[in-house]
């Protein structure tokens, strides 16, 4: 998603160094890169992926975030930034923390389990919803741990970890959510983009 | 073992006409004083070494390539004393991964070894005499010192690439702590910041094979003009052997006979494999000094890296603007996978640049110098790459 990486982008200031966790074919780093001049590394699983990014010329180690985030000393980033995939961790409260103890700060978009469509479907139709967010059906998805924007908000404020900032994206448009308007946001965001520290 | 005494009688005649020939090849003179971790200083020794390529009018194409136990300067290409290919002409050449259509190549002969530069079966000025066993124990550190003053001698300041793999990679890691920001990216391959136990059990195999034979004689064999080659040709062996994954040695020998339908109920190499390996020993001794075995193991063997640094492998990296690019192999347990993450994490704590892939293969350790497509365009992506970078940084 675009928009996505657009707004993952206007979160950050120039010149930092940035840990992209699970960056793909590189095109976030690449674009803050250009955009703002930042300094980005990247943990990627797949094979193929990583020699992409080798191929661009972006520095990029091959590796697993479930198990392989120890690597990364405390406070060697600026900004660490983890697009979509916490919920595919077995232990995301584990990655969030080593994620907190490696960056400043840290950005993380969820897919939102609480956006209306996913929840008509599963309301309505009795069926795990598929949507363009979450292509995937039950017994192939590699998302174990599916939760809603607020889920992640309250889970946040359990667990003492700061928020600085949570925007919802719906297509092309985003908004700030913030505790007063967290139920409507929860119910018309696509995704949820939190900036913690 | 039974080996075949009489395989090469004419070996020793083969072996000092090779030494004539090498008169012939490029080599530079170090006449910096160097000082040997054993504390020993020398000067005025030879270094061989080969090009491939022209260096651009910017001097930014070059790259540095450090070779493995065995190897030498003669990378790619025929090479001129053994008549063979270049140990690593599936890596470079014209349109190869390290194109030298594009890149300046430079590769020279390790001290220690037998190609050329200052080794143990040079001639002692003061004995008038080969060394043998009275060449100083050399590390990696020093192979790595004198190959520094070759780029010197070519005039380049800082190098586009510098690779290797095996004790190439250890002399690169070597060479980036030494000399920070020499090299603007390094690709270290299938290595390691230390010699684990089990590698330098497997040398200590190789070197009590050599020293066992009679023929070497405390190393003094070269003056009566013969090699130890049934020692030096087991030494071989045990690193095919390593060289080699189980599956890899499964799939390419399995338990196929060599050439007979039945056993022979003997001690000839009745299995595919056995034969292979007696064919890698014999051809060895006909190019590699036994002497230069023992030393160069030694060196791998000394090698740890932290060792060096109070601060550990951190304080080692530290400072660096080098642009790293580690690639193991999964089939590899000579230099695991495992090893060559934690100079990856070294690395990471020391704030570097770095990137590592994991080539999944059953080619073992050897994968870096057959034809293994993945490695070769990753290493190949990854250098096109750095050039473009490097031109930017400098031209501008």
């Amino acid at each position: 998603m675009k928009k996505e990486f657009k707004v993952i982008a206007d979160l950050l200031p120039k010149n930092v160094k940035v840990l992209d966790v699970g960056c793909g074919d590189g095109s976030l780093m690449s674009l803050l890169m250009k955009e703002k001049n930042i300094k980005a590394s990247g943990l990627e699983l797949v094979e193929e992926k990583v020699k992409k990014c080798i191929y661009k010329g972006l520095s990029v180690i091959e590796g697993n975030a479930e198990t392989e985030l120890h690597q990364f000393p405390n406070q060697s980033f600026d900004f660490v930034i983890l697009s979509q995939t916490l919920q595919a961790f077995y232990s995301p409260e584990k990655v969030l923390k080593d994620l907190l103890r490696i960056g400043k700060s840290v950005i993380i978009s969820i897919p939102n389990f609480g956006y209306w469509k996913v929840r008509t479907k599963l309301l309505f139709f009795g069926k795990m919803p598929v949507t363009k967010t979450l292509p995937n059906t039950w017994y192939n998805t590699p998302n174990l741990h599916m939760c809603t924007i607020k889920d992640l908000f309250d889970f946040c404020l359990e667990k003492n970890i700061k928020i600085d900032k949570v925007i919802g994206v719906n297509e092309d448009k985003t908004s700030e959510i913030t505790k007063s308007n967290l139920e409507m946001k929860n119910l018309f965001s696509k995704l949820g983009i939190f900036l913690l520290s | 073992m039974q080996l075949n005494r009489d395989f090469l009688p004419s070996l020793a005649g083969l072996f000092f006409y090779m030494n004539e020939k090498l008169e012939n090849i490029k080599k530079l003179t170090v006449s910096k004083p160097l000082l040997l971790d054993c504390k020993q200083t020398v000067k005025d020794f030879p270094l061989a070494y080969e090009t491939y390529g022209k260096l651009n009018e910017f001097k930014d194409n070059a790259i540095l390539v450090f070779h493995a136990l065995t190897g030498d300067q003669f990378v790619s290409g025929i090479n001129p004393i053994t008549k063979r290919e270049g140990w690593w002409v599936t890596a470079v050449g014209p349109g190869k991964a390290i194109d030298t259509d594009k890149y300046f190549v430079i590769c020279a002969n390790v001290i220690g070894g037998c190609m050329g530069s200052w080794g143990p079966k040079e001639v002692d000025k003061k004995t008038n005499q080969a060394y043998g066993l009275n060449f100083p124990v050399i590390t990696i550190r020093d192979m790595v010192k004198a190959q520094e003053t070759l780029l010197d001698h070519l005039g380049i300041k800082k190098l586009l690439c510098a690779t290797g793999g095996s004790m190439g990679g250890m002399q690169l890691l070597q060479f980036c702590a030494t000399f920070p920001n020499r090299t603007f990216s390094a690709v270290p391959i299938a290595c390691s910041t230390s010699h684990s136990a089990q590698n330098i059990a497997l040398n200590e195999l190789a070197r009590q094979a050599i020293m066992a034979d009679p023929v070497w004689d405390k190393g003094k064999y070269l003056k009566k003009n013969v090699q130890p080659k049934n020692g030096l040709a087991v030494a071989r062996m045990v690193g095919h052997i390593s060289y080699l994954s189980e599956k890899g040695m499964q799939e390419k020998f399995g338990r196929k006979l060599q050439e007979k339908a039945d056993y022979e109920f003997s001690f000839d190499a009745d299995f595919q494999v056995e034969s292979y390996l007696r064919h890698q020993g014999f051809t060895f001794v006909e190019r590699f000094d036994a002497n230069s075995v023992l030393y160069i193991t030694r060196a791998m063997d000394y090698f740890d890296l932290s060792r060096q640094f109070k601060g550990g492998l951190v304080e080692a990296f530290k400072d660096q603007k080098t642009k790293f690019l580690v690639i193991s192999f999964s089939s590899d347990w000579l230099y695991t996978t495992k090893e060559n993450k934690d100079t990856v994490i070294a690395l990471n704590a020391s704030g570097a640049d770095v990137s590592f892939a994991e080539i999944k293969t059953d080619k073992g350790h050897d994968s870096f110098l057959v034809n293994e497509p993945e490695f070769l365009k990753t290493l190949k992506g990854f250098i096109d790459s750095m050039y473009i970078k490097f031109k930017n940084e400098k031209r501008i």
